[in-house]
């Protein structure tokens, strides 16, 4: 009987950060509907986060993880900024997509 | 209990260091909470209060200029700040790019009728973010300063609700500004990974203490090529510009003025401290980058601005081959290994300064001639003839432009022979060479605008109509001819008696590390 045991090491985390960053990065470039371009940048912060806490649990260090609680604090700034501004588009027309605005070009 | 509150002991906090930060934030708060409390103050008064604030940080800066001068630069709250000349200068641009810039505000909210009190606020929190993005000694404190700046720019842009192109410009800005947060947020992370601290002075101590392993080595540098991006991207360096030009078309034109002085000065100023304090010891490995970089943005930015027919989104170009003039400067200064970064740290700070000035002074103009709200848009038409409605606003805006273009007798002149000295002097040529050769191609974009104001003939049989209407409305008000007038002097002062801002750089290469 083959006894298959895998601990995940920090490599792991970094690791799925990683890809959670990639996926978060890929969806502000293709996707065209703002609300979801701001929650693949706040994916992005949280990849950003796990790899923090991942890199001072493996220094040792508490620093990194109390950054965490920084970078929280920040994303939650910027939905409420970001909201904001997506509200007042939607009073002036009906719909947002990315591709609406496009009054701006040269 | 009680013995727990006792033993806990907070870093020591210099009060009188950090109170241009404290006098901008107590004017924010209380502008926004008399302005929101009381009845709508009489016109210009907003305006006022904020211009009183940014002086009162100004006098501060002045004060701890002298201080810095007598006892030499030193970190404040623990490490997290630095006091030191280089973040000074920077920090006195800030505060009066916030000064000039509230000055024109104040006109252009009167004509567009909407004169409210959040606009001055959001230019002082802006302005807070901006000086402790130039002071900041780590790189969390950067970040949360990055983003008290960024913020409040998106909210900035988008602040006029009326006009659907400057809400685009604000959701624009505010997309692709969280995205490169972002990206200078993982770069901060993996630096943390690969060195175990975020203080700039201590990652160039451990950088400097042992030669790190491979593995380390690969992360650092993964983690100083994602905070380059993130900058990049803050900076309008080519390929992130992409940005720029739309959102300096959208935004209110005084913003715009604002996001292209205070805003690129605070991240430009941030890159210099964070790649010149914190990664000396990988100048090998950094310093082609922002060659490559440096000449991209030069090239693009110049060349790109001649075919445009917009006049914000040719300054906005403009703007664009300004940063690479700074980069060449801390190109210049990569070549030099130790934190001592010699000439190009100077010719960066005098380069922001006198930026600063200039760029304001410009957009000033802009906002006056050319309406945001007007059908045609703010196409170049509008400065057609200008000479003859307005010749004394026709000659500053050929004073300012002079000296963008680097004509010598102008603050230009000064700023750009810095730069090019600085990287002549450390020897790489070709990238001296290039910013020489982009100068005179971003000339001739200035003197596009040149021409329309002084040789354009108005009397065409369609412009008859616009140019009735322009010329009545071009009227100068108090406040913005003020600004206007202190940006001209600023330029003309220092492009005639350059000594009296190269005199006060001697001690600009001591950065603070202790």
């Amino acid at each position: 009987m083959i006894s298959l045991t895998l601990v995940p090491t920090a490599t792991w985390y970094l690791v799925l950060a990683a890809v959670l960053f990639g996926i978060g990065t890929f969806g502000v470039l293709v996707r065209r509907n703002p609300l979801v371009m701001f929650m693949c940048i706040e994916l992005m912060l949280n990849a950003v986060n796990l790899s923090f806490v991942t890199l001072a649990r493996q220094l040792k260090d508490v620093n990194g993880q109390t950054i965490v609680f920084f970078v929280m604090v920040v994303a939650a700034a910027e939905v409420v900024v970001g909201l904001g501004i997506v509200v007042a588009i939607m009073r002036n027309r009906s719909s947002v997509t990315a591709d609406d605005l496009a009054e701006l070009k040269g | 209990m009680n013995s727990d509150l006792t033993t806990f002991a907070g870093p020591a906090i210099d009060w009188f260091a950090v109170s241009p930060l404290i006098a901008l934030l107590a004017g924010a708060l209380l502008l926004l909470l008399v302005g929101s409390l009381t009845p709508q103050w009489p016109r210009g008064w907003y305006g006022i209060a904020s211009v009183i604030t940014a002086s009162v940080a100004i006098v501060f800066l002045i004060l701890l200029w002298r201080d810095v001068t007598n006892s030499g630069p030193k970190l404040l709250v623990g490490g997290a700040l630095a006091l030191d000349h280089f973040a000074l200068l920077a920090s006195i641009a800030i505060c009066s790019s916030v000064l000039l810039v509230s000055l024109v505000t104040s006109d252009y909210l009167a004509r567009e009728n909407s004169d409210l009190p959040e606009i001055y606020s959001l230019y002082l929190t802006t302005a807070i973010g901006g000086l402790v993005m130039v002071a900041a000694n780590d790189l969390v404190v950067l970040f949360l300063g990055l983003e008290t700046l960024s913020l409040s720019l998106y909210l900035l842009a988008a602040s006029n609700r009326k006009r659907t192109e400057s809400q685009e410009a604000g959701l624009k800005y505010f997309i692709l500004g969280g995205f490169a947060s972002a990206f200078f947020l993982y770069g901060v992370a993996l630096t943390y990974g690969a060195t175990g601290s975020t203080r700039l002075v201590d990652i160039n101590v451990v950088l400097n203490a042992y030669i790190s392993v491979p593995r380390n080595d690969t992360l650092l540098l993964v983690g100083i090529g994602l905070m380059l991006v993130g900058f990049a991207f803050k900076v309008s360096l080519v390929p992130f510009h992409a940005w720029t030009p739309d959102v300096y078309q959208g935004a209110p034109t005084p913003v715009t003025a604002f996001i292209a002085s205070s805003g690129k000065i605070a991240a430009l100023v941030a890159l210099v401290r964070v790649f010149i304090t914190a990664f000396p010891s990988r100048a090998d490995d950094w310093g082609p980058v922002v060659f490559v970089l440096s000449a991209l943005t030069l090239v693009v930015g110049s060349v790109v601005a001649i075919v445009q027919v917009d006049v914000k989104r040719m300054l906005a170009y403009s703007s664009v081959s300004h940063a690479g003039f700074i980069l060449v400067g801390l190109e210049a200064a990569s070549h030099r290994s130790s934190a001592d970064a010699g000439d190009g740290l100077i010719a960066i700070a005098v380069y922001v300064v006198l930026y600063a000035a200039l760029v304001v002074g410009t957009f000033s103009i802009v906002t006056l001639v050319v309406r945001d709200s007007s059908d045609d848009g703010t196409t170049l038409d509008a400065f057609k003839g200008l000479a003859k409605r307005r010749p004394q606003l026709a000659l500053a805006m050929t004073v300012l432009l002079l000296a963008q273009a680097g004509v010598p007798m102008t603050s230009g002149f000064v700023a750009k022979f810095a730069v090019i000295q600085a990287a002549v002097a450390v020897g790489s040529y070709k990238l001296a060479v290039i910013a020489m050769i982009c100068a005179v191609i971003a000339a001739f974009v200035y003197l596009r605008i040149m021409v329309s104001m002084w040789i354009s003939d108005t009397t065409t049989s369609d412009s008859t109509i616009s140019d009735a209407t322009t010329s009545e409305t071009v009227e100068v008000p108090v406040f913005t001819g003020a600004a206007i007038t202190i940006a001209v002097a600023i330029t003309l002062v220092i492009g005639f008696f350059p000594s009296l801002l190269l005199d006060l750089t001697t001690n600009l290469t001591q950065l603070a590390s202790k």
